[in-house]
């Protein structure tokens, strides 16, 4: 492992991990919440997308890495395709049950102070959801990390999967666990950020994050 | 001169089973519907207290959301003022049985909510100041309501109410679930802030006592359709006392009977 810190090596893999699923899980996110407020609000779009959701879910990212180099040839894309795809799902679900449990109470006091369909979005809708939508991102983002090791065995010639798959090739089963070990650290980590993200107080006015 | 103006107002849940077939064929008549409110018809004054008493289930919450526009009726039709209620809209706020309150917003927040397209910040923040103390909530601005004791949301709700300057306060039960003393407390402070304000006020209430000691005018229902039993202009003096005022308990009694219990103290 000392080794693999000094020279560079395993930074260099982290940071490039890091970097897909930040950029996976970050298209997830402004794609995926946006969408369960439209699927939360409209009642009709949800009971005919819902089915496709739930389709489309139980498909393990691995089984998409064809379609992906497909469509994404090699590279960065179609790896930061399949974290976003993994996060994606759970993102929209989570955001449309987070609207579905606003009290329907809220929405009348919204109608009865003249709220715009604007402010009902802003000052409503986003701010009564952001409690479970912080709980969401705080487990989704397990999930992406999850699969950044599946989504780099494909054509990438770096980030941790990489390396966990070409010590495996060369036989070196203490990279293999060093590979490990950095995985489930920052694993660790981007959890306690998701939290500290929790106990800020916009999204403590419920109930309190653990 | 009326204020208020209820004109022959029906409500008729449709059940499951009948649809209607056109706009004037409402089908009323099948197995499940539910016919609430039967041809109801009266009128208030501008400032009045009117309070609103009637078996449990009767309509008397049906007849105070179509009233606040946030249903509407079968027949009939509803003025406040000189407009007839099409809708929700801040001139009729309903001040909720269970609170209300946007939860991540402060006291000083929810009650700003009606004021929120003024300009002047200062004026704003000046007014919401104003209303806070109107409920005695001065101290607590930056609370959230899951900080407040159920008294205290109820009097941070009913300040948010009132800051909008409404034409009219609907209030649903506005006592139900606090303890005894609380509830005496804000009985006497919806009676005070009604003073002060002279806001038309609606308060549906299941406590006989509440409706007599608060209302000017008190309105009793009869069990389901919800139909007109009795509307009584209150002109008793403040503050109003059973002990001293016999013709308060008399009326207490002649409810009580109304109402199918059998009154003896
Ligand atoms: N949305 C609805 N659909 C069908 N029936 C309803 C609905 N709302 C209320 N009711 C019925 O109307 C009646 C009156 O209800 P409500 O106005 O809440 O009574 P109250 O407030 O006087 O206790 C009840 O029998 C209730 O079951
Ligand atoms: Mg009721």
């Amino acid at each position: 492992m000392l080794e693999l810190i000094g020279n560079g090596t395993l930074l260099r893999h982290t940071v490039a991990s890091l970097f897909r699923v930040t950029a996976g899980f970050y298209l997830a996110v402004l794609l995926g919440v946006p969408l369960g407020i439209l699927l939360g609000r409209i009642s009709m779009l949800w009971a005919f997308l819902n089915p496709v959701i739930q389709f489309l879910r139980p498909i393990s990212p691995l089984a998409w890495i064809p379609l992906a180099m497909l469509w994404f040839g090699i590279g960065d894309p179609p790896a930061i395709f399949l974290i976003f795809l993994a996060s994606f799902f759970p993102m929209v679900v989570s955001t449309t049950i987070a609207v579905h449990n606003i009290n329907p109470i809220y929405f009348q006091v919204a109608a009865n102070f003249n709220f715009s369909r604007k402010e009902i979005i802003a000052r409503l809708i986003f701010p009564a959801i952001i409690p479970e939508v912080v709980t969401a991102l705080r487990l989704t983002v397990t999930i992406a990390w999850l699969v950044v090791v599946a989504a780099e065995m494909i054509a990438v010639r770096s980030g941790l999967g990489y390396l966990i798959l070409d010590a495996r090739n060369a036989l070196r089963m203490d990279y293999v666990m060093d590979g490990m070990i950095v995985i489930g650290l920052i694993g660790l980590v981007l959890d306690h950020i998701m939290k500290r993200l929790g106990n800020i107080e916009s999204a403590q006015w419920g109930a309190k994050v653990r | 001169m009326s204020y208020i103006r209820i004109d022959n107002l029906t409500k008729i849940y449709l059940g499951r089973r009948s649809k209607p077939r056109s706009l004037h064929d409402p089908a009323e008549h099948s197995g499940d519907n539910v016919l609430v409110l039967n041809n109801i018809s009266m009128s208030f004054e501008e400032g009045e207290m009117v309070c609103i008493l009637g078996p449990s289930g009767c309509g008397k919450s049906t007849l105070l959301r179509i009233i606040a526009g946030f249903e509407n009726p079968s027949y009939g039709s509803i003025w406040v003022g000189d407009k007839p209620v099409i809708g929700p809209s801040d001139q009729s706020i309903f001040v909720f049985q269970h609170s209300g309150l946007f939860p991540w917003m402060t006291v000083a927040q929810n009650v700003g909510l009606g004021l929120r397209h003024m300009e002047d910040i200062e004026a704003k923040n000046e007014k919401i100041k104003e209303y806070i103390e109107i409920v005695e909530l001065d101290g607590f601005e930056d609370y959230y309501p899951h900080q407040l004791s159920g008294g205290m949301q109820r009097r941070a709700e009913l300040a948010r109410a009132i800051a909008v300057n409404p034409d009219l306060l609907i209030m649903d039960e506005p006592f139900s679930g606090l303890d005894f003393l609380t509830h005496m407390k804000m009985r006497e402070e919806v009676v005070n802030m009604h003073e002060f304000i002279r806001k038309t006020t609606l308060v549906v209430t299941h406590d006989i006592d509440d409706a007599l000691i608060m209302g000017n005018r008190i309105v009793v229902f009869s069990g389901r359709p919800a139909a007109l039993k009795m509307i009584h202009k209150l002109d008793f003096p403040r503050p109003r006392d059973f002990e001293r005022d016999h013709g308060l308990s008399r009326l207490r009694s002649e409810i009580f009977l109304m109402l199918g219990v059998p009154y003896a103290v």
